[in-house]
């Protein structure tokens, strides 16, 4: 181990390496590991795989899991057809108001959800949205149905695409795309043969970080839950009802679903990477 | 060649102005009404909802004792964490980048798991080792340290990911030169290493700054939301929101959009001068 420290490491470097492992241990790795533990081992509740099962497959965590899935897929199928759209014309395309664009896609990410939540909700509540007269006389519900949560969502994870995909477009250059044209391809051959598939690593790569938020989004989506005959409850706000209701191990068992849901997102983003460096 | 040079024609008349076909230009449109329907409309009703009282009802919501102390709190907290992550952050990504150990790559993966995990999840990490039934005997449920502790977990990532890449590419040459010149180790870290890094540090700040005063879900199960104590900006929105107070939620959010940006413009500040002095 220390023999193969390149260069000297005092015993300053030895402190700093202490440091980091005890802060980062008692910060992440032990607390991470004991809500796993609590999954299969609940205080005061019995245990094991069987258990854990059993409440996985309850009937609130099963509706939830669903809906969040549900949420989650349609909100990244907008975020990249948006997103992979968005990219082509910002990089591609040069018009009025381009920049103030690209700048404003990025904006989603900085805001609070609770407050993507409250702007969602002054906009389209039936009662006091600024569309909500309209959406009240047309019959169509965003706030408190399926809607207004893939709405939410895909608010909060849009700019994870267009993030992946603006930079690569950029370094490959036209140069094929313009070869491809002028050999006689269409708009859509070129799409298709050319540009998707030079552009497909980081689409891949910002779905599954779009996926991953999508997943674990809580803030905006309670806000915009809220409805009398509408059960809006995904897996995250599960998870806080449970506790809240002092039934911990069912938000111990799907806590630990996310956390491997997390770990699994991680993993492929880390097989993925590498990949697109070699592409280009 | 010949092909490059009509193809640079092309591209060349094709630029000079708007480069828009028929086809991108019903593309553009379709997704300028989806960009507004989804993020600009809401923002601007945030906006609007928290100015249209004019400035004696803006005043108001924030002089309410409660929504006050939520802010300062709220603000303190944030500043408090954004210093522990300028420390920390720099010293972790200065031992991933120069140390090596047995370990280390798993200490990669340990970084990223903040940002993995959804927020209610990282609350409930927190809760089940320092929380009620915690195994080590410390409870930080319903207390300002517990806040902190949320949002230290949350912010982890920021600084650390900012300053890694920075000093990847720092030349160790010139440590070494200014070593060789007679410099302490301390003189090269505050002369050579810490001016280059200021601004990667400043940029990590900023934005864990930002993070820690708008986070939401890993405080709901901690704090506790007790109002005047542990109750933060974030929760206080929610609480108008579900009171039937917009305006008063908007106010709140407009106030923390004002307070983020004031702290990314002084810390793009600081480090200027930081990396000017250098």
């Amino acid at each position: 181990m220390a023999s193969r420290t390149r260069q000297r490491t005092g015993p300053a470097g030895l402190t700093a390496r202490l440091v980091v492992v005890v802060y980062l241990f008692l910060l992440v790795a032990w607390p991470v590991s004991v809500v796993v533990q609590r999954a299969f081992d609940p205080v005061g509740q019995p245990g094991g795989v069987g258990a854990l099962w059993e409440r996985l497959s309850a009937p609130d965590a099963v509706y939830a899991f669903y809906l969040t899935l549900t949420v989650a897929f349609w909100a990244v199928v907008v975020n990249t057809i948006f997103g992979v759209g968005i990219s082509l014309l910002l990089v591609r395309q040069r018009f009025r108001g381009r920049r103030a664009l690209s700048v404003l896609v990025d904006l989603p990410m900085s805001v609070s959800p609770v407050v993507v939540g409250l702007a969602l909700v002054l906009t389209y509540s039936t009662g006091l949205g600024w569309f909500g007269s309209i959406l009240s006389e047309t019959g169509v519900r965003i706030i408190g149905s399926t809607p207004g949560l893939i709405m939410a969502t895909a608010f909060v994870s849009l700019p994870l695409v267009i993030r992946e995909v603006v930079p690569v477009l950029e370094e490959v250059g036209t140069d094929a795309e313009v070869a491809a044209r002028s050999l006689g391809a269409n708009a859509r051959q070129t799409f298709w043969r050319i540009t998707l598939p030079t552009i497909k690593w980081a689409v891949v790569y910002g779905v599954v970080l779009s996926a991953a938020r999508a997943i674990g989004e809580y803030g905006a989506v309670r806000i915009v839950s809220r409805g009398a005959e509408f059960n809006g409850e995904t897996a995250t706000l599960l998870i806080q009802n449970e506790y809240q209701a002092f039934d911990e191990a069912a938000a111990y068992a799907a806590a630990f679903v996310l956390v491997m849901a997390a770990l699994l997102a991680l993993v492929v983003v880390t097989v993925v990477r590498p990949q697109e460096g070699s592409e280009s | 060649m010949s092909t490059g040079t009509s193809a640079g024609a092309i591209t060349g008349t094709a630029t000079s102005r708007s480069t828009l076909t028929a086809g991108s230009r019903i593309g553009l449109g379709i997704a300028l009404v989806w960009f507004s329907l989804l993020v600009l409309i809401p923002l601007a009703a945030v906006v609007v909802t928290a100015t249209e009282g004019g400035w004696s009802t803006f005043w108001d919501t924030l002089s309410d004792p409660d929504t006050a102390s939520a802010i300062r709190l709220t603000v303190v907290e944030a500043l408090l964490v954004t210093v522990v992550n300028v420390v920390m952050g720099t010293v972790i990504a200065w031992v991933l980048v120069r140390d090596r150990f047995w370990g280390k790559r798993a200490l990669e993966v340990v970084i990223d798991l903040p940002f993995a995990l959804p927020t209610i999840v990282a609350g409930l990490v927190l809760l089940s080792l320092y929380g009620p039934d915690s195994p080590v005997g410390v409870n930080v449920v319903n207390t300002r340290q517990g806040i902190f502790l949320a949002l230290l977990f949350v912010t982890l990532p920021f600084v650390v990911r900012t300053v890694q890449p920075v000093l990847i590419e720092l030349d160790a040459d010139v440590e070494e030169a200014a070593a060789s010149l007679g410099a302490t180790r301390l003189t090269t870290l505050r002369r050579i290493i810490l001016p280059s890094l200021a601004p990667a540090i400043a940029a990590g700040a900023s934005l864990a700054f930002a993070r820690a005063i708008s986070e939401f879900g890993s405080l709901v199960l901690i704090a506790g939301n007790q109002p005047g104590r542990t109750e933060v900006a974030s929760l206080k929105i929610l609480k108008y929101v579900e009171t039937g107070n917009p305006a008063a939620a908007a106010t709140v959010a407009v106030l923390l959009l004002l307070v983020a940006v004031a702290a990314i413009v002084v810390l793009d500040l600081i480090s200027r001068r930081a990396a000017e002095r250098g």
